[in-house]
């Protein structure tokens, strides 16, 4: 598929509709099979949604409450199997609970999507975003997208099915949603056609290996050391596949709905001549855009980058756009304790990607937003100099900084370690 | 050329199978231990189930032990199963059948879905999902517990199923500790017919009586769903006894009142084989001892332990209204009728009954005629 000329607008009306309902307007054009939902908050209204569909006769599908996450998600992986489009979800510890069932999902390249409403974990109990929930299958062969806006959940919510089930791929995918900020707030979305949906996403076949009296294999027995590295070299290989396909289903998405993003890895905003950069991931990129305008405004040459799918990761995207950039700051909504310069999931990710560089731009890890709080303007353009100062001292390894958080920096326990350590 | 297929023709729903077809589905292939019971469960399913018939199953000795890459017993399409999901795989590969079906998308057709699971992934980790799946009563599904009492692939750890007083690798007999293994076997088909209406079969079955099990296999089959069938399984290696005695350690249970056979179709509580005999009193239970003593894991008992475990037994044959079902032995209207010619039930009698509320006004414990039906 190397097309991209865009013909006439496919028919679509315009809705106003949340995160989580324009996914359920694209499962219900994809005629998404076997849906199995159990309840956590942000991302169940996907589910509530769908439901509700299904009772009014718009969609037909079996949906399945099931008794608990890790019930949810086996019932997705087992009715792929037998072919059916299936359709998951959940937020938070919810996920986690169902951790088991989603790495053999991606062990049995199996491709069912799901929507992760980010939500922090427990303990204490908060409903709000993070994204440590969705990170958590970063590294077991799930495809990991993670978006900006109602219109974007609708459209990727088609490509992630695409993509997963394409024969060179199959693998999951998991969409990450922000709890609340996306899943629950209203944009005005552009619905597409059945019939265009249709040429978009060919129907399912999972080929021989189809779970059905008239094909009897035995699926997933014990490999043990004889076999598990060629497996997981498999699923490796898919992965490694994944990008050209995603960008074919890009150049697709093009032709047949007249629209779609520029870049299927990367959004980028007024990165042409950016000495600075901001980087995010999520609803972070509506606010880091607002402040770079405000930059650009004052003067500043300021860039910000969103990224858009996390597995695979765009690494070649993300060294093309920063050569050049004397210095990013990398707004993490997550964290990861005791990481490299302290600092979140994304920026270890970046930080690896550049390091092939010969020029790398100063890089500063910063942590905001946790547990459903307001990343704000001024807290972007609070990072945007701090990255600058960094860069005009030559300091390239600062840890990393928490932003809108109350309390003092140091934690008065830790001198008191710090001279009983010196004491010994 | 390839053999006639022999399909088992279509029968009544409970009627007891009189013929069996010559082809196996569960072949050889499988490396379980000498003398294994759960394997010879496997077969006699997937024999009376046939050919248009999906598997799953969870991890354990049916899993690790059967289906080793590039060997396989399963002549039926198999799929593995995450240890605490075999209610959740019946469902997910039911509700795909049924939409495809609706859908047009594969041919209309009976196809039955059985998802297999042992003591531990069942009765322990998977028993909120086993209830799921039999709530669920818009799919056909058969959910077959194979109990060997033990979590036995992982070296023989204690599960809920395992046996008062067993020695396992997690309880053992310690010279301060006789007794580590404190837990009374919990009752999994009773506690699953008790709490499931919906359920429309449920049986417990033992490996010992091959005929009655492929019975209660295929009766649950015909039945449609949501389905269960539990099996007891002798395991020489987690028991410790010799190999060549499985089948016999399976018929001394139920003639030691150990094991139940019974099975309850849309409701109706029904006794088999020498259980039934046993229940109408025709046949003794053997002490407890004679089935304790030939097990290794029991060998630490003294004749206290023994004597505890046989007045266990006795109780649910004595004081329990359903023998060897439901512990229950006691209702807000004093006992059942006993005398086993006319129950008459307080609840269809009018208010008379009620005065006896638990002041011994039943006879002693003996079977009711209210149970224990005939078969056909």
């Amino acid at each position: 598929m190397t097309t991209t000329q865009e013909t006439a607008p496919a028919p679509e009306r315009e809705e106003i509709i949340t995160g989580c309902d324009a996914v359920a307007q694209a499962l219900r054009l994809l005629d998404v099979d076997v849906l199995a939902g159990y309840p956590i908050r942000p991302y169940d209204s996907v589910m509530t949604a769908v439901s509700k569909m299904i009772a009014n006769g718009q969609m037909d599908a079996e949906f399945i409450v099931a008794e608990s996450e890790h019930s949810q998600f086996e019932i997705g992986k087992h009715a792929s199997l037998v072919g059916a489009r299936a359709f998951i979800g959940s937020s938070g510890v919810g996920w986690m609970y169902g951790m088991e069932a989603l790495v053999v999902t991606a062990s049995l390249r199996l491709p069912v999507v799901a929507l992760v409403g980010n939500r922090a974990l427990d303990d204490p109990g908060a409903f709000g975003v993070e994204h440590n929930d969705a990170m958590m299958v970063r590294d077991t062969g799930w495809l990991l997208y993670w978006v900006e806006s109602a219109q974007e959940a609708l459209d990727t919510t088609l490509i992630a099915y695409r993509v997963a089930e394409d024969k060179r791929v199959m693998l999951p995918c998991a969409l990450s949603m922000d709890g609340a900020f996306l899943t629950h707030s209203q944009h005005m979305v552009r619905v597409p056609g059945e019939d265009t949906v249709g040429e978009f996403v060919p129907p399912y076949d999972l080929g021989d290996r189809r779970f059905h009296p008239d094909n009897p294999v035995s699926i997933a027995p014990q490999f043990n050391e004889d076999w598990v590295m060629e497996a997981r070299r498999q699923a490796d290989a898919g992965m490694r596949r994944a990008r050209a396909v995603i960008t074919e289903a890009t150049a697709d998405f093009h032709r047949i709905f007249g629209r779609g993003p520029a870049d299927p890895f990367v959004d980028t905003y007024r990165m042409e001549d950016a000495e600075y950069a901001l980087i995010g991931m999520g609803t972070v990129g509506m606010v880091g855009k607002v402040a770079v305008d405000r930059m650009r405004a004052a003067g500043k040459k300021v860039g910000f980058v969103r990224v858009k799918w996390f597995r695979p990761f765009p690494q070649p995207e993300l060294r093309a756009l920063l050569r050049g950039v004397k210095g990013v700051g990398v707004v993490d909504r997550d964290y990861s304790f005791g990481s490299n310069s302290y600092g979140g999931v994304l920026y270890t990710e970046i930080a690896a990607a550049l390091y092939p560089e010969a020029r790398r731009p100063v890089l500063v890890p910063f942590i905001a937003g946790l547990g459903g709080r307001e990343v704000s303007v001024d807290n972007l353009l609070q990072m945007e100099e701090t990255v600058e100062r960094a860069t005009a001292d030559g300091v390239a390894d600062l840890t990393c900084q928490w932003i809108g958080v109350r309390g003092p920096d140091e934690d008065p326990r830790d001198e008191a370690a710090t001279a009983e350590g010196g004491a010994r | 050329m390839a053999a006639q297929e022999l399909v088992i023709p279509d029968l009544e729903i409970n009627r007891r199978l009189t013929i069996l077809p010559m082809q196996e589905y569960y072949t050889s292939g499988h490396r379980t231990c000498q003398g294994c019971e759960s394997a010879l469960v496997m077969r006699y399913m997937a024999k009376v189930a046939g050919p248009r018939t999906l598997v799953t199953g969870t991890t354990g000795c049916m899993y690790v032990a059967n289906t080793s890459y590039n060997s396989t017993p399963w002549a039926l399409p198999w799929a593995h199963t995450q240890l605490g999901s075999a209610g959740s795989s019946a469902i997910g590969t039911a509700a795909a059948l049924k939409v495809l079906m609706r859908k047009g998308r594969i041919a209309e057709e009976k196809i039955n879905v059985i998802a297999f699971c042992s003591d531990g992934g069942g009765g322990d980790m998977g028993l909120a999902t086993l209830s799921a799946a039999l709530q669920d009563t818009r799919y056909n599904l058969l959910i077959l517990l194979y109990d060997n009492e033990s979590y036995a692939n992982t070296d023989i750890q204690a599960s809920g199923m395992t046996p008062w007083g067993a020695v396992t690798s997690f309880t053992p007999s310690g010279s301060e500790q006789r007794i580590t293994q404190h837990r009374w076997k919990k009752n999994v088909p009773a506690l699953l017919m008790a709490g499931h209406p919906t359920g429309r079969y449920f049986a417990n079955a033992s490996s010992g009586f091959g005929m009655d099990l492929m019975d209660k296999v295929r009766t649950a089959l015909d039945v449609g769903g949501p389905t269960f069938v539990q099996t007891h399984d002798p395991c020489p290696k987690g028991w410790d006894f010799d190999p060549r005695m499985s089948h016999e350690l399976a018929i001394l249970a139920v003639e030691c009142g150990i094991t139940v056979l019974w099975d309850c179709l849309e409701g109706e509580l029904r006794y088999q084989g020498l259980t039934k005999q046993q229940v109408e009193g025709k046949v003794r239970r053997k002490p407890v001892a004679d089935y304790l003593r030939r097990q290794g894991r029991f060998a630490h008992f003294v004749d206290e332990d023994i004597d505890f475990f046989q007045s266990r037994i006795d109780e649910m044959w004595e004081d329990w209204i359903l023998p060897g079902v439901l512990r229950v032995n006691q209702t807000p209207f004093g006992r059942l009728p006993v005398d086993g010619s006319s129950p008459v039930h307080p609840w269809h009698a009018g208010q008379d009954g009620a005065s006896g509320n638990g002041n011994g006004s039943g006879a002693a414990a003996a079977p009711i005629a209210a149970v224990g039906g005939n078969r056909g």
